[in-house]
């Protein structure tokens, strides 16, 4: 233990110990059971018997729950934190299935079968037959509006949602333009109304018709709730203000891509800063595919990237929990 | 006000907290662009009575009826709850002695008004400023505090917010729960100018629960008098407060001060 604590990126063995997938097997069954529903009704909150898990609230139990109901020994996992396979967050959770099932991790999304995520869906395109499980801090996307969760859930069964447009019309009125950039309000399949957990709404379009399966878990607040493949998920939006994406000026600066979700890493304290793709591993395979690259010190950029990968995710990271 | 078809009949209506404490036996009708008010004294029953009729609360016996809009004269007890929430949110308003208790405190006056017309699936911001603006200068409220907070509004004018938030979706009944009472005297006396002429430009019928007889006087064309969960007298309103029949009615005519 002592000896792999020491170095993160050693392969961790199974322990025998530990049930698969940590859970016990009538736990995972009654997940299995809520998941089952949460799927045959799109958007809809199931209540489940959340348990403790071995990290604190906030840290992704209801992600990490999913997973381990879901998870199979052939599986291969990819866990994300804010874009990124190094961090923290993402790190432990990988080395804990490893742990606890033995089964095959990997930082790349083309060849994961469950992909646990905080904070974003991948820029690589989802295929058939992957599953994205969210970690999910508040699910009830009415819960701003409406304190009462007897009143929401009237609110869903009688799908009376007008009133999500009044943060919409606040954000007009104060800023000129639909200032929410996170967990922007979905309506899915047409019905009801769904948080897509902490993503930007800039990985909105790619929930919506995805042909991978989303599920969702949030642990402190007992629910599950699924978006099946190719299901419609609609942004919300005014006709005269319609639903857009965030969008930079300049293009990430390791890789050189134009169309990812970059984040702002601020280099010194005199204004110097540079923009470089929160996904890792896509930004990474990226500029391997770019191998005659348009810049000249390209070499030390990619020396530097995971580093600056870390410094990325740490300061959002510890901004989201709180 | 034909004598046609009332907008809202009550019959035998009886809701009880516990038993003893509520309202009994309540019969009217309403017709459309009438004002009625109901006065009484603390724990007569009058705003069991409300919450009975506007079926807040399920009563426990009795019927209302109302004429709905798509499915004529009704009994609510037949409609389903979504569709009782849909009519509560578009033909009817309810206007709370307490503003805080109508409003979205958090949010601008604009986003106030305009929050009935998105809930009934107008997704245009434009024109839902622009609706909230005309409203809130009919409320006379200058046009340059639509994106002020209510927290940010008097007494008076969260009052008047609150009146435009409820009429936007032009409903044809109104409830009001003591209007005024949290009201100074002089705005009081201005709202409820502002009320007697939305009611007659807008052809609204309304309840009005109050224990202030002034009240009663300038708004209701007929006056119902509750005492102990009963009506113990009811008819136009200047023949109740003028020829008081009921000793209760007399004592609560008598008790207002004579200058």
């Amino acid at each position: 233990m002592t000896a792999a604590n020491a170095n993160p990126a050693a392969p961790v063995e199974r322990d025998p110990h530990y049930n698969f997938g940590y859970l016990d097997e009538s736990t995972k069954r009654m997940l299995r059971r809520a998941l089952l529903k949460a799927v045959a009704i799109p958007g809809y909150q199931v209540p489940f018997g959340s348990r403790e898990m071995p990290l604190p609230y906030g840290w992704g139990t209801g992600g990490i729950q999913v997973t381990a109901a879901i998870i199979g020994a052939a599986d291969v996992l990819k866990v994300i934190d804010q874009g990124s396979d190094d961090t923290t967050n993402a790190v432990n959770i990988r080395r804990f299935f490893g742990r606890v099932t033995g089964v095959a991790t990997t930082e790349s999304t083309r060849d994961a079968s469950i992909i646990q995520t905080r904070h974003r869906i991948p820029e690589t395109p989802l295929a058939e037959g992957q599953i994205m499980v969210y970690q999910v801090p508040i699910p009830e996307p009415l819960r701003w509006l409406e304190p009462s969760e007897t009143e929401t859930r009237t609110m869903h069964a009688l799908a009376e949602y007008g009133g999500m447009h009044v943060r919409l019309y606040e954000d007009i009125a104060q800023y000129g333009h639909i200032a929410t950039t996170y967990d922007y309000p979905v309506m899915v399949n047409g019905r009801y109304m769904m948080r897509p957990s902490p993503i930007p709404k800039f990985d909105n379009p790619k929930l919506d018709c995805s042909p991978a399966l989303m599920l969702f878990g949030a642990g402190r607040e007992k629910r599950v709730y699924a978006v099946p493949p190719y299901t419609s998920v609609k942004s919300l939006d005014f006709e005269d203000h319609p639903f857009t994406i965030e969008k930079w000026d300049e293009c990430c600066d390791i890789c050189g891509s134009e169309n990812t979700f970059l984040d702002e890493i601020i280099l010194d304290d005199r204004g110097s800063r540079r923009f470089v793709c929160s996904d890792t591993e896509y930004c990474a395979r990226h500029a391997a595919e770019n191998e005659s690259p348009f810049r000249d010190d390209s070499e030390a950029q990619r020396t530097a990237a995971p580093q600056i990968g870390i410094d990325a995710g740490d300061p959002a990271h510890v901004g989201a929990a709180s | 006000m034909s004598a046609t078809q009332p907008l809202l009949s009550v019959r035998n209506l009886t809701h009880t907290w516990d038993g003893v404490h509520g309202c009994r036996d309540i019969d009217f009708d309403l017709f459309s662009g009438e004002v009625l008010c109901v006065v009484g004294e603390s724990g007569s029953g009058k705003s069991t009575l409300l919450q009975a009729v506007s079926y807040q609360v399920t009563p426990k016996l009795g019927s209302v009826w109302y004429d709905t809009r798509d499915a004529g004269f009704t009994d609510l007890a037949q409609l389903t709850a979504a569709e009782r929430r849909m009519l509560a949110r578009t033909d009817w308003g309810f206007v709370r002695q307490n503003a805080r208790d109508g409003l979205r405190m958090q949010v601008s006056a604009g986003a106030n008004i305009a929050e009935r017309l998105m809930a009934i699936g107008d997704r245009h911001y434009g024109d839902l400023r622009a609706v909230a603006g005309e409203w809130l200068s009919k409320m006379e409220i200058e046009a340059d505090r639509l994106d002020d907070t209510p927290q940010q509004f008097s007494g008076g004018m969260q009052q008047r917010l609150q009146i435009a938030r409820n009429l936007v979706t032009r409903p044809r009944m109104v409830f009001m729960d003591e209007p005024t009472a949290s009201l100074d005297v002089s705005v009081q006396a201005r709202l409820l100018d502002l009320l007697r002429q939305l009611v007659t430009d807008l052809d609204l019928a309304a309840i009005v629960v109050t224990h202030d007889l002034a009240v009663a006087r300038l708004l209701a064309h007929r006056t119902v008098v509750m005492r102990g969960g009963y009506i113990v007298e009811s008819g136009l309103t200047d023949q109740i407060l003028d020829d008081p029949q009921h000793p209760y009615t007399q004592l609560l005519v008598s008790s207002i001060l004579q200058s």
